[in-house]
């Protein structure tokens, strides 16, 4: 069967140990995270977890029915599998930034859409948002200038509304 | 507090072990004679023994025990509970709040190690918290799919007294077990036995676990289904009814596995589909549309593709299927007729091969020792076994007439299981017969627990089929790996009956095969503990078999 990739928006009991349940079950059942985003949501009792992993379309069921299984976890979506979604991650890129490529990092910033967040004498830190294609290309058009560090978010998602009522 | 909790929820027995950091649960056990309590000699009897109360009486097994060592011990008993989905609690000591990461005395991280092998786990680390946890903890541990649930709970808290109210109910958003079917998917289903023309029934543990085994008996009768059940469904259907094929699987009859093999719709309920049962998963039951019932959805699709999925509660979900079927009005004849074929077939198969041993006039078989107890006892004690060739040949040879009549460990096969489990089943059955079927090598892994057996004065009759190996690895050593006996042969064993008497026990030992019927017959009368230790035929072997990854229908037959 053909393996895809899947985000999964998953809502847990805001408990100690609730995060660790879910790292356990992937670990434990040798299913794949590839990201991971955890954060409050607007019930401080609930926590938001985007979960992007891959496989086949029984490991998909099988990683969801046992999500659901456990008992801190409220619900569990599969975003991929209901139609549209936006999602986005966000990443902070320090790049060598010497007099001859100040400029043309300002270009790819300008066309990207990023932003500059620090300045040093030999080096910017940029702020890149989008989805994993566009980081990606952002990523190998740096990459030449000399990429310091990278630190990424994971993805996050959310459904679209439907367009018509 | 927790003994007032316990009280409320009519505990009336606990397996414990005290120590530093439940010192103050106990002091208050002290002044609560109505919870009895079972001290054992090691944590992990006391789950074993909880486990086996919870298996044999349905009700949810209690452990208490300190925090460190204390709670590692109990690691292998909550997880032989958890993977045969067996209710128990198990309360765990913890250093106080204070204290917790300071790797303090005897601090372990309880919640963190059992995550794993628990339906749920609890910290509780504020004094409000625990009257709630508590109640949750049984809720869980005994609804849905059942299973072992661990509470940690520090000394302070432990220490701390005051008024509470405890909730007469309670609900929990993030869990909601379905117990009530699909009745779209039911009508599916009777629609496939209606059109099948070779059916099966398949039963699991969670027959028993929902009490579902009258609905099963009824359906069988109703549709004239041919019955096969795993290793956790024995008993879950008469073994001694004409429609019971026996166990399937690895170490299942022959004409279970070619039924299955043949089928062309195979009704599963409550059973998981373990690769002990499937063997090789694209062969197992190849021609078969099937139906799976069970009332968690992990276990549907997860190993077999299930055609009619019905997630939902196996007793509910039988009764809805019954209502159909009455609902279709087709007469017990019609059935009858419908599967005739089917049925001479069936008995084809079981002339051909059925389950049978060679008799020996010098070595006592071990099949016959079962036969004989199950002649003598006429199917109605509780059996307990340990895990290898004495499980295996339990299983097949003793006719499980009764749901929760079998305390074995199934999923996880934790030898050393069967003589504790057997303690919480006499505990919780005291005017019911209870044996250990043990072998030698499983025996001795909880051998000290006969001293809890004596101080609780359990009048269980311990066998052991003695034949000096560990029995199953050197099957498979004999078939599979040249017959090289790598570390297989215990070169030294105790003297059992010597053993027994040290503990105040009685002990017989045999060696004939002439011996075998009076001194069963002998023991049975005895109300002590009793340990016969058997000597049997040293290299005998668990037949029919599967080997490992191959098809089930490719039997080693003797």
């Amino acid at each position: 069967m053909e393996e895809k990739r899947h985000a999964l928006s998953v809502l847990v009991e805001n408990t100690p140990g609730a995060l660790a349940r879910i790292a356990g079950l992937f670990s434990g059942r040798g299913f794949n995270i590839d990201s991971l985003c955890v954060a409050e949501t607007l019930d401080p009792t609930l926590s938001h977890l985007t979960l992007v992993t891959h496989g086949d379309e029984q490991i998909i069921e099988q990683i969801i029915k046992q999500l659901r299984r456990l008992i801190d976890v409220y619900k569990v979506v599969d975003i991929t599998k209901e139609g549209n979604f936006v999602e986005r991650e966000m990443a902070l890129i320090k790049v060598r930034a010497e007099k001859e490529n100040r400029e043309e990092i300002f270009r790819i910033c300008e066309i990207f859409r990023c932003k500059i967040v620090d300045v040093s004498p030999r080096s910017y830190i940029l702020e890149v948002t989008g989805n994993k294609n566009k980081l990606e290309a952002v990523i190998e058009l740096l990459r030449p200038m000399g990429i310091k560090e990278i630190v990424r978010t994971g993805i996050i998602a959310i459904k679209r509304e439907k367009k018509t009522t | 507090m927790v003994i007032e909790i316990l009280k409320k929820e009519k505990v009336d027995v606990i397996f414990g072990y005290p120590g530093g950091a439940v010192i103050d649960i106990y002091d208050e056990l002290y002044k609560t004679p109505e919870i009895k309590h079972v001290l054992v000699r090691h944590e992990q009897a006391a789950t074993h023994a909880a486990d086996g109360y919870a298996r044999s009486t349905g009700k949810v097994g209690v452990v208490l025990v300190t925090s460190g060592p204390g709670s590692t011990n109990t690691v292998t008993g909550i997880a032989t509970a958890y993977m045969d989905s067996i209710p128990i609690v198990v309360l765990t000591g913890q250093v106080p709040t204070k204290l917790i990461g300071n790797d303090a005395f005897q601090e372990t991280d309880t919640t963190g190690i059992t995550r794993p092998i628990t339906k749920h786990n609890f910290l509780i680390k504020r004094i409000e918290d625990l009257p709630r946890t508590l109640k949750a903890a049984f809720y869980i541990a005994k609804t849905g799919r059942p299973g072992p649930v661990v509470v940690d709970i520090p000394k302070d808290i432990q220490q701390t007294e005051g008024e509470f109210e405890y909730p007469e109910e309670i609900r929990l958003r993030s869990y909601n077990p379905v117990y009530e079917p699909h009745i779209k998917q039911i009508e599916k289903a009777y629609f496939l036995l209606e059109k099948a023309e070779r059916p099966v029934l398949l039963i699991g543990g969670g027959v028993i676990s929902a009490g579902a085994c009258e609905e099963v008996k009824k359906l069988a009768e109703t549709l004239n289904l041919p019955v096969v059940m795993t290793l956790m469904g024995l008993g879950g259907f008469p073994g001694d009814h004409y429609q019971s094929l026996g166990m399937l699987g690895m170490h299942g009859a022959y004409y279970a596995n070619m039924a299955v093999a043949n089928c062309d719709v195979l009704l599963a309920v409550g059973a998981r589909f373990d690769d002990r049962v499937t063997g090789k998963v694209d062969a197992f039951a190849p021609m078969a549309k099937i139906i799976h019932i069970d009332i968690d959805p992990t276990s549907i699709q997860k190993n077999v593709k299930v055609d009619v999925p019905i997630v939902g509660d196996c007793k509910r979900s039988l009764i809805r299927l019954l209502e159909i079927v009455k609902i279709a009005e087709k007469p017990k004849k019609y059935w009858k007729e419908r599967f005739r074929e089917w049925w001479e077939q069936i008995d084809i198969w079981r002339r051909r091969y059925p389950l049978s041993y060679k008799q020996d006039s010098n070595y006592i078989k071990p099949q016959y020792v079962i036969e004989k107890l199950y002649e003598l006892t006429k199917g109605e004690a509780i059996i307990a076994t340990e895990v290898g060739q004495n499980q295996m040949w339990t299983a097949l040879f003793y006719k499980f007439k009764y749901p929760r009549t079998l305390i074995t460990s199934g999923g996880l096969g934790t030898m050393g299981f069967g003589f504790p489990a057997a303690i919480g089943a006499q505990i919780g059955n005291p005017n019911k017969l209870v044996i250990d079927i043990a072998g030698d090598g499983s025996i001795q892994m909880n051998i000290q627990e006969l001293a809890t057996a004596m101080e609780q004065k359990l009048p269980i009759k311990i066998i052991i089929l003695n034949n000096g190996y560990l029995g199953m690895v050197r099957q498979w050593q004999e078939l599979f790996y040249g017959k090289r006996y790598s570390y297989v042969k215990f070169s030294v064993l105790p003297d059992f009956v010597k053993l027994a008497e040290a503990y105040g026990a009685i002990g017989i030992k045999i060696t004939k095969p002439q011996e075998v019927e009076p001194t069963l017959k002998e023991i049975l009368k005895i109300n002590k503990l009793v340990i016969l230790d058997v000597h049997i035929a040293p290299e005998e072997g668990v037949f029919p078999m599967v080997p490992a990854g191959k098809a089930t229908t490719e039997m080693i037959l003797v």
